[in-house]
């Protein structure tokens, strides 16, 4: 199966990131990142916690302003023009750590709320779209229920099938299974391996290592702010290079 | 099973026993007053205390209500009629009531003018309180105020038609240039919609004769007539302006957001009824001498300042209680700013902030009795002013006064209670 996956990255470019740093204040938490990411790639990216990692992706659909380098998602440079990052945003799917589903709304509403406000999508069509992708994550029956009424491991397979319902040509994954319970974490990595097997460019951060090994075709290590090692996943794990990774992979894949 | 039931002797029951009542003490009412009345002496004797205390104050309001007299001219006529015994006066509300509701000077043959518009305002509020309805009905709404003013103040049917087809061409014009930008496209709105108003000033002059009503004097307005006013036009335009303070004050434009700061504290320091002197008194020196602002309006303009500033702030609350995911994930999907706010941060935020909200209504709607001291006769001031003052009804304090106190409880209760109804009904669950 790896074979196959990786027959599906082209030689398009969909993410590029150049000499980009960011600073909160006077603290420098990205340095000098580096990274392109082709069209169908699956990239996770690992590292301890404040590495940041969740930081970078947040910065690909600029929840987070870069303060120098280039970023270009898609062939259109990041800039701080609004129409411009709205354009982007509606072309790059993310998911939360905490779901961030919209408790106001239905599953269905929020599933078709960007698409028809956004998208422009008549609510007819916009609501088949919904129907089929909350039938891909497997929960069409829950569609006229309010977040609130689902399990986690529900709530972010809903958040899936929103962020699809845009039809994004990338998708950031920013710990999608941290808040979850270990039974509901299983139902949630389904879908996201569903989802790379389809050859959706996507870029996870995560600790499920399992994940990075079955699904992805790039592991980047991440630490201090700065991308330390990315290697294919087998020969990240079996034969990891510097010596703050083999730390990291010993403590996490210890016990 | 087998291993417990050898120890036991056999046995069979043959007949039911059949239903029968608990204890007379451990059911019914002696059970609920031996558990909630009196479960200990102490309790028992604050039991006493407190039926004295209700039975002294009926047998002062019983009686004073049910030998009310209803009609007669003057209070010594009905001190005669009661002839020593303990009663109301009620006469007073008989005799006085369309002063207590329209005020002195509102011309007696048009009373059905205000009464209509009171009516109306209920089939133009409904589509805005109960989401059920059809939205076409909010056409209703928007069309009220207009219609409204009309009937209150009267005059010309073209006056309030020019006033909406201003509101109209301005609007097209925003929605025309909106997209291209929003600056841009609110100040030509305005400016189409001035220009509207006064080619429209010559038509409505010229056909002042038009579908005329007897025009009514801002200063011929009163009694209840003008709280119930001043209540809806305030409570209805604090709220827009007081979200749009909310949502200035969190911007991360500096200019915006210091505007709106020193308008909210500066507003919120000052006691309202200064602002309200500022609207009779001082007010006139700033604007140009041949400039007459109604005195109504300044009042308006105050009341909703005031409450605006308030509003924001309860308004703000609600934002800060949202979690910062739920803007992220509107971001994230592309939404706009416009777009976010409307359809994602608001909807929470404002119902997060109902109960504050409705604090603040009930208190502006009470406040309006503070334009009575700047010589404006609202309910309090005619009770105050030319009813006490007359010679008929010198004296009869209790009978107005609760009779004023119950109109702002029945419609203050009533926000209350459909504050809550809406707060039940936008639960969605959990959050």
């Amino acid at each position: 199966m790896a074979e196959q996956a990786k027959s599906m990255v082209s030689d398009k470019v969909a993410v590029s990131i150049e000499g980009m740093n960011k600073w909160y204040g006077t603290f420098h938490v990205l340095r000098d990142i580096d990274l392109t990411v082709y069209q169908g790639e699956r990239i996770v990216i690992a590292g301890p916690s404040g590495s940041g990692k969740s930081t970078l992706i947040r910065c690909i659909n600029a929840l987070e302003e870069h303060q120098k380098g280039k970023i270009t998602v898609d062939g259109t440079v990041l800039s701080s023009d609004l129409k411009n990052i709205d354009k982007i945003r509606s072309e790059v799917g993310m998911c939360f750590q905490h779901f961030n589903l919209f408790p106001h709304l239905t599953i269905l509403e929020n599933c078709t709320l960007a698409p028809i406000w956004v998208r422009k999508t008549p609510k007819k069509e916009a609501e088949e779209i919904a129907m089929h992708f909350l039938k891909k994550v497997k929960i069409p029956d829950q569609a006229n229920k309010y977040p609130g009424q689902l399990s986690g491991g529900q709530q972010q397979r809903v958040a899936i099938a929103r962020s699809l319902c845009m039809r994004p040509r990338i998708m950031l994954f920013d710990e999608p299974t941290s808040a979850l319970d270990p039974e509901m974490i299983k139902e949630v990595l389904d879908t996201m391996v569903e989802l790379a097997q389809e050859g959706m460019t996507m870029l996870c951060v995560t600790h499920e290592m399992g994940f990075a090994r079955q699904v992805a075709d790039r592991v980047i290590f991440m630490d201090e702010g700065q991308i330390v090692e990315q290697n294919e996943p087998e020969e990240f794990f079996n034969n990891p290079k510097s010596p703050r990774t083999k730390l990291f992979l010993s403590q996490i894949l210890g016990h | 099973m087998s291993d417990r039931s050898s120890h036991t002797v056999a046995f069979v029951r043959e007949t039911v026993i059949p239903q029968s009542a608990p204890p007379i003490t451990e059911a019914g009412v002696v059970k609920w007053m031996r558990d909630n009345l009196f479960s200990t002496p102490f309790y028992s004797l604050l039991t006493i205390a407190a039926l004295f205390a209700i039975y002294w104050l009926l047998s002062g309001v019983i009686p004073w209500l049910w030998n009310g007299v209803w009609t007669g001219s003057s209070l010594a006529e009905c001190r005669e009629n009661l002839n020593g015994a303990t009663g109301g006066c009620f006469a007073v509300l008989t005799e006085r009531w369309h002063q207590l509701i329209f005020g002195i000077s509102y011309p007696s043959e048009e009373y059905w003018r205000p009464t209509l518009a009171f009516v109306l305002l209920f089939v133009a509020a409904a589509p805005v309180l109960f989401i059920n309805l059809p939205r076409n009905l909010l056409i209703v709404t928007l069309l009220y105020p207009f219609v409204a003013f009309w009937l209150i103040w009267g005059g010309s049917i073209l006056s309030p038609i020019v006033a909406l087809v201003g509101f109209g061409v301005g609007y097209f014009v925003y929605s025309r240039y909106v997209a291209r930008s929003f600056a841009a496209a609110a100040a030509g709105g305005l400016v189409a919609a001035i220009i509207v108003w006064n080619i429209g000033g010559y038509i409505s002059a010229a056909g002042s004769d038009i579908l005329a009503l007897e025009p009514v004097a801002s200063r011929q307005l009163g009694g209840f007539m003008i709280n119930m006013m001043l209540g809806v036009v305030c409570v209805s335009l604090s709220l827009p302006l007081g979200i749009a303070l909310a949502l200035g004050r969190q911007s991360h434009m500096p200019v915006v957001k210091m505007i709106c700061v020193v308008f909210i504290e500066f507003i919120r320091g000052v006691p309202l009824i200064t602002l309200l002197f500022v609207a009779s008194v001082v007010l006139a020196y700033f604007f140009p001498p041949e400039t007459n602002l109604d005195l109504v309006l300044r009042v308006i303009i105050m009341i909703t300042m005031f409450s605006a500033a308030y509003i924001a702030e309860v308004v703000r609350g609600g934002l800060a209680a949202l979690p910062r995911g739920q803007y992220e994930a509107a971001d994230s999907l592309g939404l706009d700013y416009a777009q976010s706010m409307r359809l994602i941060i608001l909807p929470q935020a404002l119902k997060i902030s109902i109960p504050g909200i409705v604090n603040v209504a009930v208190g502006l709607f009470k406040d309006t009795t503070l334009v009575s001291v700047i010589s404006m006769f609202d309910l309090v001031g005619m009770i105050r002013g030319p009813i006490l003052a007359s010679t008929e009804w010198k004296g009869v304090y209790w009978e107005l006064w609760a009779f004023a106190a119950l109109l702002f409880f029945v419609v203050c209760y009533g926000i209350s209670q459909y504050s809550q109804w809406l707060e039940r009904k936008l639960q969605t669950g959990h959050r």
